[in-house]
C-alpha cells in the first residue's frame, strides 16, 4: 500500500519534471537546427569566421554562409559566439550505478552497459560544460576488468540503452600499478602483488584463452572428420579475451609508471595486438619515442600528480611532449567534477608547454574521438557528422568564456538561459531534502579505483 | 612562437647548456637582490594598473613609479609584460601532506578531536615537492591548516621560499574548528541519517564541553592562577579568548553555517568562515552575523543534485553582493597552484576581474591581518610579486618571474625538471639515436 503510494508520487513527481524539462527547449527538439553566424572552431579544417552550421537529421548537413533554414527548421542565432564540436570525454564514470567488478584479477565478461544510469545529474552537468560523449569506463581494481561503454549525453531519455553510442567499437579496460595490486595481492592474497605479478596475469589470461579457441578448434576438426568429441565448455571470459586478442576490442589501460607502460606494449607486440590506449598515463613522457614508435595513445590528466606513490614523479608537461612526440593524446576528466569544465582542463596545456589553440582544442574533440574509433561520427566539425555542437560565449580555451548551449545529434540538451534550476529527472524519495554532497574539486573521486 | 621556432630554440637551448643543464636544475636555487622593473603594467590591486617601474630593495617594494633610480638593481626589462602581487590562498594543506595516500607522508590529521595545539608550523616541511610547483604559477603566500576531527590543530601562514619554518612564518596563525555536521563526509559514508544525527549530536556535546572547560581555564589562568598546570588544549586555545589569534571555521551546508552562527553570536571572537559551500542560501545571514569567508573551492560540484550546475562558480559573486568579505581558497596540496583558474571561474560566474583578483590578493591579506605586508604592489610591502606574460586567470599565461621577499625564484619544480629532462629525450626511441 505505501509502496503504491510513493510510486504514484514519484510517477506523478517525475512527469512533471520532464515536462518541464522538455518544455524549456522545445524549439530545437527535432533534430533539425540552422545556427547562423557563429565562428566555426571546426578542429578538422580551421576555423570559420561568421559562418552557418546547418544540421538536419541529428547529421550536420552543411556548412556555410548565408545558408537558409530549410521549412520548419528553427534558427538559433550565434553571432558573435564560438561553436566547436561537442567535447568528447574519453575517461568518465558519470551515468553509472557500479564501477568496479573487483572480485578477480580478471573480469572482461562483464560489461559497463548493463549498469548505465540515465538520471544521474552528472550527465547534465557534463553537457552544460559541453561534454555530449563520454567513455563510461569500468574501474582499475582489476588488471582486465569489463568493458566499457562510450556513451551520448542524450539526457531526458528514460532508458539506459538509449544513451548508448550506436556503432561505437567496444573497449576494455585494464589497469596495471597499485590499484589491482592493492585490490587483489593485498586485500585478496592472491596474484598480482607486483608489477611482476601484473605481467603474468595479462600474459596468462591470453595463454589460456588461446588454449579454449585450440580446444574448440581441434572439437571442430574431429567434427568435420567424423569423430565423435565433446565440446569445450564455453566461457564467457575466454571468448572476450579472444575479441580483444583479435583487435576486435581495444584495450584502454589504466597506467602510471614508464615501466609498466612498456611492459604492455611488449605483451601487445608478442600477442600481436596492434593498437593500445593507455589511460592517466602519467609517466607516458618518459617513454613518448616508444608510445610514438608503437603507435600507442594517451589520455592524461592536466594536472593531477602526488594524490599516490605512483604518481610522484609526474609532470604537467606531459600532455605536451607526448604531442610533441606525435602520440595522439586526449585530455580526459575521470571525475563528475572536472567533466563540468573540460575545455578548461584542455587549456592547461598551453600554460604547460604552449600547445597551438587547435592543437589544445584536439585535445578533447578528434583526439578522444580516434581513442574510441568514433571519429567517423564525432571529433569535428564536418558535414556528415553527428550534430554534436557546443555553443561558448568567447573562445573555449579562454577562462572566461561560458558554454551557452549544448547539441547532441542536433538536439538541444543545454540551455544555459531557459534551463529550469533543478534538472532531475526522478527524485530520489530516501533523498533528505537537505542532502550535501562533500566533494573535493577533483582527487575526491579519485582515491578510489577509477 | 610557432612550434617550428620553439623546437629549434629548446634544441639550441639544450646543445648549449646540456654540460650545465644537470646542474642547473637540480641546483638552481633562489638569489636574494634588488631589482629594477622596468616599463611594466603594474597590477597594483589598491591603487589601479599603472604603468610604472617598480624598484625591489631588500626584499620590500621600494619605490613605485617613474624617473625612480635603480641604483646597483638588476635591471627587468618587462615592456608588455603584467606585475601582480603575489597571490595567497588562505586555505590549504600545503607543506603539510606529501602524497595523499601515503599515510606516513600526510601530517595534517592528528589523532583525536580535540587537538588545538598540533602547529602547522612545526610539520611544514620547506623542502616539499609541491611547494615550488605552487609558487612559480604565481602563488607565493598560503594558510596552510590542519583538518579532521573538532579542533583538529593551528593553521599557520607561510611564504613559499625558506629552508626552516621560521624563514618561512608570515607572521599569523589561526585555530582551526571544523563546525559538527550531520551530513555525511564522502560519497562512500554509509552512516543512516539517524547515526549521523547522533554522532553529530555527539560532537556538539564534545565540542561545547570542551569549549566551556577552555574558557574555563582562560578565566582562571587570567587571574594568574595555576601557572604551574598547563594543559596543552586549554592552552592553545587562549589566544583565540585573548583575541590574538582568529577562529577559522569551517562550515559548508547552509543548516549548518546557520548552527554555526548561533553558535558563536554571544562569544566575541575574531572568527573567519571557512569553506562556505552554501553560503549563497544564507548571505543575509553571513551578512548580518559581519564574519569574512574564505570560499572554496569554486571548481567544484553542486552540493546538492538539485541545485543550479553553476552554484559553486556563482558562489563567491554571491556572497561578495551581499555585502560580505570574500576571499577565495582552493583547499589543496598538490594543486594549489590551480588558484587563479578558482579565481577566473568566480570572475566569470558574476565576481568580475578586478573582485576576483582581489579574492587572492587584498582581501585574504586583510583576513588574515597581513594587508601591511603583502597582497598588493605598494611602496613598504614585501616584495612578493610575480610577471605574466599577460592575465594571470587566463590558462594560456606564462608566469615568467617570481619574487618572494626579494628573492628571485627560479621558475623551476619537479614540474619543469621533468619537462627539461624528456622533452628531447636522448637517446630516443633507438639506443643509436
Amino acid at each position: 500500500m505505501k509502496n503504491t503510494t510513493t510510486a504514484k508520487l514519484l510517477t506523478t513527481v517525475i512527469s512533471l519534471l520532464c515536462f518541464q524539462f522538455l518544455t524549456a527547449q522545445d524549439e530545437f527538439r527535432s533534430g533539425d537546427v540552422l545556427i547562423t553566424g557563429g565562428k566555426l572552431l571546426t578542429v578538422t579544417n580551421g576555423d570559420m569566421e561568421e559562418t552557418d552550421l546547418l544540421i538536419l537529421d541529428g547529421k550536420i548537413a552543411e556548412i556555410g554562409t548565408n545558408l537558409t533554414a530549410p521549412e520548419g527548421v528553427p534558427t538559433l542565432d550565434a553571432t558573435g559566439k564560438y561553436i566547436m564540436p561537442g567535447i568528447v570525454d574519453a575517461h568518465s564514470h558519470i551515468g553509472l550505478d557500479a564501477v568496479n567488478e573487483a572480485t578477480n584479477p580478471m573480469t572482461p565478461e562483464v560489461a559497463i552497459a548493463d549498469v548505465i544510469n540515465p538520471f544521474d545529474i552528472a550527465l547534465y552537468h557534463a553537457l552544460a560544460g559541453g561534454v555530449t560523449v563520454s567513455h563510461a569506463m569500468h574501474g582499475s581494481a582489476n588488471v582486465i576488468g569489463g568493458q566499457n561503454q562510450t556513451i551520448k549525453h542524450r539526457y531526458g531519455a528514460m532508458l539506459p540503452s538509449d544513451l548508448i553510442m550506436e556503432d561505437a567499437r567496444r573497449t576494455v579496460k585494464f589497469a596495471l600499478g597499485e590499484n589491482p595490486i592493492r585490490v587483489h595481492g593485498e586485500g585478496y592474497n592472491t596474484l598480482p602483488n607486483t608489477r611482476m605479478g601484473v605481467e603474468t596475469v595479462i600474459r596468462q589470461g591470453f595463454d589460456n584463452a588461446l588454449a579454449y579457441r585450440e580446444a574448440w578448434d581441434e572439437f571442430y576438426r574431429k567434427k568435420e572428420e567424423g569423430i565423435v568429441a565433446v565440446p569445450p565448455r564455453y566461457k564467457k571470459r575466454k571468448e572476450v579475451l579472444l575479441e580483444i586478442l583479435d583487435g576486435e576490442i581495444l584495450i584502454h589501460c589504466h597506467s602510471y609508471r614508464s615501466d609498466e607502460i612498456y611492459m604492455l606494449m611488449n605483451v601487445c607486440r608478442d600477442y600481436g595486438i596492434e593498437e593500445i590506449i593507455f589511460q592517466h598515463v602519467n609517466e607516458g613522457f618518459k617513454v613518448a619515442p616508444e608510445l610514438a614508435e608503437f603507435g600507442a595513445m594517451a589520455s592524461v590528466f592536466s594536472d593531477w600528480w602526488a594524490y599516490k606513490f605512483e604518481v610522484y614523479y609526474s609532470t604537467a608537461y606531459n600532455t605536451t611532449i607526448l604531442a610533441q612526440n606525435n602520440v595522439i593524446t586526449s585530455v580526459n576528466s575521470d571525475s563528475r567534477a572536472l567533466i563540468r569544465h573540460l575545455y578548461l582542463e584542455a587549456a592547461k596545456a598551453q600554460r604547460y608547454g604552449q600547445l597551438s589553440d587547435n592543437q589544445t582544442l584536439e585535445l578533447i574533440t578528434i583526439n578522444p574521438a580516434i581513442q574510441l574509433g568514433i571519429d567517423d561520427r564525432v571529433g569535428s566539425l564536418e558535414t556528415g557528422k553527428d550534430g554534436d555542437v557546443a555553443i561558448f560565449s568567447g573562445h573555449p580555451l579562454s577562462i572566461y568564456s561560458i558554454p551557452e548551449y549544448t547539441f547532441v545529434d542536433g538536439i538541444m540538451y543545454f540551455n544555459r538561459t531557459e534551463d529550469p534550476d533543478d534538472m532531475r529527472l526522478v527524485t530520489d524519495p530516501e533523498e533528505e531534502f537537505e542532502s550535501f554532497m562533500r566533494l573535493k574539486s577533483g582527487r575526491g573521486d579519485h582515491d578510489c579505483l577509477h | 612562437m610557432n612550434s617550428y621556432l620553439y623546437k629549434i630554440t629548446i634544441g639550441l637551448f639544450t646543445c648549449l647548456t646540456l654540460p650545465f643543464a644537470v646542474q642547473a636544475q637540480l641546483f638552481g636555487e633562489p638569489v636574494k637582490g634588488d631589482f629594477f622593473i622596468q616599463s611594466a603594467e603594474l597590477y597594483t590591486v589598491t591603487n589601479g594598473i599603472l604603468e610604472a617601474d617598480l624598484l625591489i630593495r631588500d626584499g620590500k617594494i621600494a619605490a613605485i613609479g617613474e624617473d625612480i633610480d635603480p641604483g646597483d638593481a638588476e635591471v627587468i626589462d618587462a615592456a608588455g609584460k603584467r606585475v601582480y602581487p603575489g597571490f595567497i590562498d588562505a586555505g590549504t594543506r600545503l607543506g603539510l601532506s606529501e602524497i595523499s595516500s601515503v599515510s606516513m607522508t600526510t601530517d595534517f590529521n592528528e589523532q583525536g578531536n580535540l587537538t588545538p595545539y598540533a602547529q602547522a608550523l612545526t610539520a611544514i616541511n620547506p623542502n616539499s615537492v609541491p611547494i615550488p610547483v605552487t609558487r612559480v604559477g604565481g602563488v607565493t603566500t598560503v594558510l596552510s591548516a590542519p583538518s579532521g576531527g573538532i579542533f583538529p590543530g593551528t593553521a599557520a601562514a607561510i611564504h613559499l621560499f625558506g629552508y626552516t619554518p621560521d624563514q618561512m612564518y608570515a607572521g599569523k596563525k589561526a585555530v582551526i574548528l571544523v563546525f559538527p555536521t550531520s551530513v555525511r563526509t564522502s560519497r562512500w559514508d554509509r552512516r543512516s541519517a539517524e547515526k549521523r544525527q547522533e554522532d553529530y549530536e555527539n560532537r556538539m556535546k564534545k565540542l561545547n564541553d570542551f569549549w566551556e572547560e577552555a574558557e574555563r581555564y582562560h578565566e582562571i589562568r587570567e587571574k594568574g592562577q595555576n601557572e604551574h598546570k598547563k594543559l596543552a588544549s586549554y592552552e592553545a586555545m587562549l589566544p583565540v579568548f585573548r583575541g590574538e589569534k582568529q577562529l577559522f571555521v569551517e562550515v559548508n551546508r547552509a543548516a549548518d553555517i546557520l548552527k554555526a552562527l548561533e553558535w558563536l553570536e554571544e562569544k566575541e571572537l575574531d572568527v573567519v568562515l571557512t569553506g562556505v559551500a552554501e553560503g549563497w542560501r544564507v548571505t543575509d545571514e553571513i551578512a548580518e552575523a559581519g564574519y569574512p569567508v574564505i570560499a572554496g573551492p569554486v571548481l567544484q560540484t553542486p552540493s546538492r543534485s538539485y541545485d543550479r550546475y553553476d552554484r559553486p562558480y556563482a558562489n563567491p559573486a554571491a556572497m561578495h553582493n551581499a555585502g560580505i568579505q570574500v576571499a577565495i581558497r582552493t583547499n589543496e596540496m598538490e594543486n594549489v597552484r590551480n588558484l587563479p583558474f578558482n579565481a577566473g571561474f568566480a570572475a566569470t560566474y558574476g565576481l568580475g576581474v578586478e573582485r576576483a583578483l582581489e579574492a587572492i590578493t587584498i582581501v585574504p591579506a586583510q583576513i588574515l591581518g597581513l594587508d601591511d605586508q603583502i597582497g598588493s604592489l605598494e611602496v613598504g610591502k614585501l616584495a612578493n610579486l610575480f610577471i605574466a606574460d599577460g592575465d594571470p586567470f587566463e590558462p594560456r599565461t606564462q608566469i615568467e618571474r617570481v619574487f618572494i621577499r626579494g628573492w628571485d625564484i627560479p621558475i623551476e619544480s619537479r614540474h619543469t625538471q621533468l619537462y627539461n629532462q624528456f622533452i628531447e629525450r636522448v637517446p630516443g626511441a633507438q639506443l643509436e639515436d
